[in-house]
């Protein structure tokens, strides 16, 4: 069954990612009120499944998908987990940020939040967003899509302001839909395929005969991910919902929710539907650049500073699933280096806007100024990250772009070539205009002038790390490209996944079990 | 080594500010050292270069995808090379004078030498990709150095302004090199422009052409996006005269020369250019005169000059291009010098204003010298090299293409520019000396060096015309022609007509510098109040900001039920539409006729739901959902799993009791009735969510289910899994994993709550109704994910 790559129990590597900050966060919680302890956990656990997640990566790198079926019971009658270079890249970048963050929320969050139960809920969410990322069972994506969707609740609700809560009524209301929506999506396919591991399901769909009814139900998954991933028109909670919560819950809910959306996409298109499904694949191109165009758009109209921020985010999403809609290898390539960037500019973008906010007492960008003598250090970085954001080389955000107008011109798809443009170009204006009135702008000169805003190293610390991965990508981008090359050769070739997926170890060696030992001869 | 030459200016920026602490006044002298070393480093390749040869040097960069860091020298990037690291080192000379008392001025050469390397990398870079790179970085620059004097909201508005305009075009250059990389089959510039007709052949010719031509416009200031540049002039002196006229706003002209061999020669790109290039050409020549500023004149006229280096390419005969490199050699010269002697004007006497300043020659011996000398080229009088290439501009518009037309547009424009030359070279140093803000003094050799310098290089460059046409001019040619033809410039060509037109020129260039006092007032008056693309520039972002809040607030309107609304209008829309698109519904309706109380508990249902939408308390609503409930469980029950319907039925009348207590603990409207016109809407669109469900569910009912999942579960979990309930196996043992998952969820919840209520008696006392949502939704989610595993 095992087809030997590696060491023996190597299919443990893809259940640490998981398991570790699910631990952490029952760890946490029952530190309950030591905040220190629970802080040096968080450190201490977010390191760790970073390393495993490196680990895991450097594995399927060199041998191939890594696959585990839970509990010793095989795919598809059980469940399995599995990482191909896809889901492991991104388990290891989603991670990495996360660490950052929770890095820069040590100094910048304010202690009676954190005291609360904000560590043991980012760990909780940390799990969520890895048992997504190498979950190989449709029904088992929806439990981590839960797991991620209350402890973004339990997040976006600390501080407890009056628009908080409002956000986060919104937010969970809207989420809930598509949750149900896509639970109700997974049963229909059950229905019509007796399956739910999504390497089985790629046979027993192409098996179907391609009427209406499979139709429908590759939308109803278009609709619920794609509600997940913020996509037009179904994107409304996120702008609605992520300028309330504190600075640091923005920042991980921009770098990774989103992405987990875009990546169930991407994963069930590509694993699932890879030839059916016609009509959700046609529209997609649409809904992708609708996408694009209108959340740039958007982030030109606003003057709230962290909604613009969340409308770049919700750009971004456009962006990334109108490489899905080509489908090409080129277009993944794009896809899949645009969502790392992405998880990156994202997280330090809310970072940055927590700052700057917090030293220009002030929220709205009109009534921000004078922060390019007050504060150099967030002007560099600031300017660093959008300019990233908006695509401008040598950044990391420009590389995805080359690739995804490339794959576009090659495909003859002008539509995403000219959303693409479009919407760096709205973005570039949006940046622009942000960077002149926030930084450059001269605070009015009756205005009593503020002392100059101390941050901490931590806080500064990571955003400037951030800003440099962003940099530092896009000067040398061989690795990125490498990784994303290898992860969307395998997306379109998925064979070596489902082979390891449906032949995968168990959990439970069979000589633990004198049964179970028969079953492993089958 | 030319990565080296590239990347060296970068490296120096990022300590520029560091050596101007440590070294004080001699800052400027340091720095300078690197582009002076930077053009001795490029001089060596004249010799290769004269003589046929290129230099090139690539590593990869991006290996997967063809796209290498590469570098490619011949005549065009040698040219262009030399004036960038040449005209640099008196820049930073200059620069270092200029702002020597200003506190960022660290700041300003960092981004001034980055700018260096940036455009250096332009011209040098063989790939389409790293030329692309550094033509943004470029953009990137020079809004850092147009905004530097941050404060003034001109200055911004000027940045950002540049900024949308080359950037946007940016975008289009980008696809567009992409475009003609892909038709041409490779990354590498050398390789496309040498693949003959193939590009020009190519289906996508058209696109690609339009997209370049947007790229280079917007970067070299052509009609209509011509208004950035004089806008630019916000920046500092040294700025202007570097980058808006010497090197970065020919970068547009630099590209159309470069792509000539491949995209150039065909009816349409003659006729763009050559239309683009006169029109922007004459724009520029009497916006010049008509302005009384130093620094805006000599912007208009660089406007004016791109559009004629632009229409000279766009004519493409060889005598065209040689006027064009020719032009192009002497104008960043002459103009460099003029900026700065401009510049040097401003700081000795604190004002531009042409109309307020004469009689400076005696103070300002050297500035008036260099200002002299330059604008002397400038007008196109002999030996300078601005002569020569006035000369040949004249023998070029004599060949096939519309001669008398374009012959009197280039009379016109040169007799334009002559006029304002005379202007700024003479006027402010001539006759009696004006009262200025400040005393008029001399700078230091900072200042004048760098003026003098390219002011007499033009006059050499005119004098040994056999040099530096067979050294510079001639190669570059080569380059843009796409072959080696033979280049001799001379001063003196004999009675004929070129020398017939520039004598015309001369006297209609006189009679306008005697009526240029009227003339400026006159076209002011007119062009002041008329609408112009920089007014345009304005409505445009007003509209493009107006657009995006009006879409904006259309779609978020912050209203949670409108948000519902069109999620539901979505979902009866997925699940109808296709159906009625294909009409393939297959459906075969099996009543199970024994279980004749199925029909019982659909009433049941519909009745929960039914009153659930028509009746207007809340007590009752939430009654109904509880009955809807129940009638789910009791569907359970009916088909053998019982314990899914004992959790049903306390989940419901969990939900019941909570809910009817919450109601009544908080002070809610009882009723929530939303009248008859909403309620009939929000029916049809309930009502089609719930038809399009239920024909779905049907045709997948209709079908048989595969059970190889419940007859593995079925066949193994006594004899495996050890339990006699095929639930409680699939829910702890077979896929525990999800159990486990939603179990976390759960205890999630249960933090989530618990940390709401920890800050609760603080933050939420005044949250109004907010607490009526928010807890419950948690636990809601849980019960969701549960009922259904």
């Amino acid at each position: 069954m095992f087809d030997g790559s590696g060491f023996e129990g190597a299919g443990w590597l893809v259940v640490w990612p998981v398991l570790i900050p699910l631990l952490g966060a029952a760890l946490a919680a029952a530190a309950w009120g030591r905040e220190r302890t629970q802080a040096t956990i968080s450190i201490v656990v977010l390191g760790a499944q970073f390393i495993s997640a490196a680990v895991l990566f450097d594995h399927v790198w060199s041998h191939g998908v890594v696959a585990m079926s839970m509990g010793g019971w095989p795919a598809p009658f059980g469940i399995a987990l599995a990482a191909d270079p896809f889901g492991a890249f991104l388990t290891v970048v989603g991670s990495l940020v996360a660490l950052a963050v929770v890095a820069h929320s040590l100094g910048a969050t304010d202690a009676e939040h954190r005291r609360a139960g904000f560590f043991p809920l980012i760990l909780a969410l940390m799990a969520g967003v890895a048992g997504a990322f190498l979950t190989s069972d449709i029904f088992n994506l929806y439990v981590w899509f839960e797991v991620t969707l209350i402890s973004s609740f339990g997040l976006i609700v600390l501080g407890g302001r009056r628009e908080q809560i409002d956000g986060a009524v919104k937010y969970a209301f809207l989420n809930l839909i598509a949750t149900t929506l896509l639970l109700i999506a997974i049963g229909l396919l059950y229905g019509l395929t007796g399956t739910l591991n999504m390497a089985d399901l790629s046979g027993a769909v192409a098996a179907l005969p391609q009427d209406s009814t499979l139709e429908t139900v590759g939308l109803l998954f278009l609709v619920s991910l794609g509600m997940k991933a913020a996509l037009f028109p179904l994107y409304f909670w996120l702008p609605a919902a992520y300028h309330t919560p504190l600075p640091t819950v923005s920042a991980i809910f921009a770098a990774l929710l989103t992405k987990v959306g875009v990546y169930a996409l991407i994963r069930v298109f590509m694993v699932v539907f890879p030839d059916s499904a016609h009509l959700a694949r046609e529209a997609m191109i649409w809904v992708a650049v609708a996408t694009m165009v209108l959340g740039a758009l958007g982030a030109l109209a606003e003057s709230d500073i962290r909604r613009f921020v969340s409308f770049t985010v919700v750009s971004g999403v456009g962006v990334m699933v109108g490489g899905l809609a080509i489908g090409t290898e080129a277009a993944f390539l794009g896809t899949i280096f645009y969502i790392v960037h992405s998880i990156i500019v994202s997280a330090a973008l809310f970072i940055a806007a927590g700052m700057i906010a917090s030293a220009g007492n002030a929220t709205r960008i009109e009534d921000l100024a004078g922060l390019y003598k007050r504060a150099p250090y967030l002007s560099v970085a600031f300017l660093i990250v959008g300019l990233s954001l908006a695509g401008v080389p040598p950044l990391a955000g420009f590389w995805p772009k080359v690739y995804l107008v490339q794959a576009g011109l090659e495909a003859g798809s002008t539509i995403l070539v000219v959303g693409i443009l479009l919407s760096g170009f709205l973005t570039l204006l949006a940046v622009g205009r942000a960077f002149a009135l926030i930084f450059w702008r001269a605070a009015p000169e009756d205005a009593p002038t503020p002392p100059a805003p101390e941050f901490g190293n931590l806080v500064k610390g990571s955003l400037g790390a951030l800003a440099a991965l962003t940099f530092l990508i896009g000067l040398y981008s061989a690795p990125v490209v490498k990784a994303s090359t290898r992860a969307a050769a395998d997306l379109l070739a998925p064979d070596a996944y489902i082979e390891a997926v449906l032949g995968a170890p168990r959990a439970v060696t069979a000589s633990d079990d004198p049964v179970l030992g028969k079953e492993v001869t089958e | 080594m030319l990565l080296a030459g590239v990347l060296a200016p970068f490296v120096l920026a990022v300590f520029a500010p560091t050596v101007k602490r440590v070294a004080g006044p001699a800052t400027g002298w340091l720095l300078a050292l690197l582009p002076a070393a930077l053009t001795v480093y490029f001089a060596q390749f004249i010799g290769t270069v004269s003589s046929g040869g290129t230099i090139t040097f690539s590593t990869p960069w991006v290996s997967d995808l063809s796209i290498h860091l590469s570098f490619y020298v011949d005549g065009l990037s040698l040219l262009f090379a030399l004036l960038i690291s040449g005209i640099g080192t008196f820049i930073v000379l200059y620069a270092a004078t200029y702002l020597a008392k200003h506190a960022d001025l660290g700041r300003f050469l960092m981004f001034i030498l980055m700018f260096m390397g940036s455009m250096l990398g332009l011209v040098l870079a063989d790939n389409v990709v790293t030329l692309f790179v550094f033509w943004e970085l470029t953009s990137i620059t020079s809004f850092l150095l147009i905004g530097f004097n941050h404060a003034s909201p001109r200055s911004r508005r000027a940045a950002l302004q540049a900024l949308v305009v080359t950037g946007g075009g940016g975008l289009a250059l980008l696809a567009g090199l992409l475009l003609m990389a892909q038709a041409g089959g490779s990354m590498e510039l050398s390789t496309l422009l040498q693949s003959g007709d193939l590009l020009r052949d190519h289906p996508h010719y058209l696109a690609i052409l339009i997209l370049v031509l947007m790229g280079a416009f917007t970067k070299s200031a052509q009609a209509p996006f011509h208004f950035w540049l004089p806008n630019a002039m916000e920046a500092p002196t040294p700025v202007s005269a570097y980058l808006h006229s010497a090197t970065m706003v020919k970068a547009g002209v630099y590209l159309l020369a470069r792509v000539n061999p491949g995209l150039g020669g065909t009816e349409i790109w003659q006729t763009v250019l050559v239309a683009f290039g006169a029109v922007t050409f004459l724009i520029g020549a009497v916006l010049a005169i008509r302005n009384t500023d130093l620094k805006l004149m000599l912007a208009q006229t660089t406007v004016a000059s791109l559009g004629l280096l632009v229409f000279l390419i766009g004519l493409g005969e060889e005598v065209a291009l040689e006027a064009a490199m020719a032009y192009l050699f002497a104008h960043s010269l002459f103009k460099g010098a003029l900026f700065m002697a401009a510049g040097s004007v401003d700081h000795g006497t604190g004002t531009r204003e042409i109309t307020r300043l004469s009689g400076l020659g005696k103070a300002m011996p050297i500035t008036f010298a260099a200002a002299a000398l330059a604008a002397v080229s400038m007008s196109g009088l002999p030996p300078f090299i601005g002569f020569i290439a006035k000369e040949w501009v004249y023998k070029a518009t004599m060949g096939d293409f519309w001669p008398l037309a374009i012959t009197g547009v280039a009379i016109l424009g040169n007799a334009l520019m002559f006029a304002v030359a005379l202007l700024v070279g003479f006027k402010p140093f001539l006759g009696r000396q004006s009262e200025t803000p400040k005393h008029p003094h001399e700078g230091g050799p900072g200042l004048w060096l760098g003026p003098v310098t390219l002011a007499a290089l033009g006059l050499l460059a005119g004098l040994f015309n056999g040099l530096s046409g067979g050294l510079l001019v001639g190669p570059a040619v080569w380059a843009v022609a796409g072959e080696q033809v033979s280049v001799d410039l001379y001063l003196w060509g004999g009675f004929k007509t070129p020398l017939f037109l520039s004598l015309a020129t001369i006297a209609l260039g006189i009679v306008l510098l005697w009526r240029s006092r009227a003339i400026s007032s006159t076209l002011a008056a007119t062009f002041d109040r008329m609408w112009g693309p920089d007014r345009g520039y304005d409505q445009f972002l007003d509209l493009l900001i107006g657009t995006a809040r009006t879409v904006t607030a259309r779609l978020q309107t912050g209203t949670l039920r409108h948000y519902l609304l069109v999620t539901m209008l979505i979902v009866a829309a997925v699940l109808l539409l296709p159906v009625a698109q294909m009409g393939d519904l297959d459906i075969t309706f099996r009543i199970p006729a024994t279980d004749f109380y199925i029909f019982g508990i659909a009433a049941l249902a519909l009745a929960g739901g039914f009153s659930i939408a028509v009746f207007r308390s809340r007590l009752i609503a939430i009654l109904s959902m509880g009955v809807l409930g129940v009638a789910v469980a009791l569907v359970f029950l009916l088909f053998s799993a019982p314990d899914l319907a004992f959790t049903q039925l306390m989940v419901e009348t969990l939900s019941v009791v909570i809910l009817a207590l919450v109601i009544a603990r908080l002070p809610i409207y009882r009723s929530d009735w939303r009248g008859w016109p909403r309620a009939v809407r929000d029916s049809i669109i309930a009502g089609a969510v719930g038809v399009g469900f239920t024909l779905l569910l049907l045709s997948i009912t209709s079908r048989t289910l595969d059970l190889a999942l419940s007859e593995y579960f079925a066949a193994r979990s006594y004899t495996e899994a050890y339990g006699r309930n095929i639930v409680n196996v699939i829910l702890v043992d077979f896929r525990a994993l999800d159990t486990f998952g939603e179990i976390a969820v759960v205890v999630i919840a249960g933090v989530a709550v618990l940390s709401l209520l920890a800050m609760g008696g603080r933050s939420l006392a005044g949250a109004g109704r907010a607490p009526d949502s928010a807890p419950d939704s948690a636990p809601d989610s849980a019960v969701t994910g549960k009922e259904t595993s």
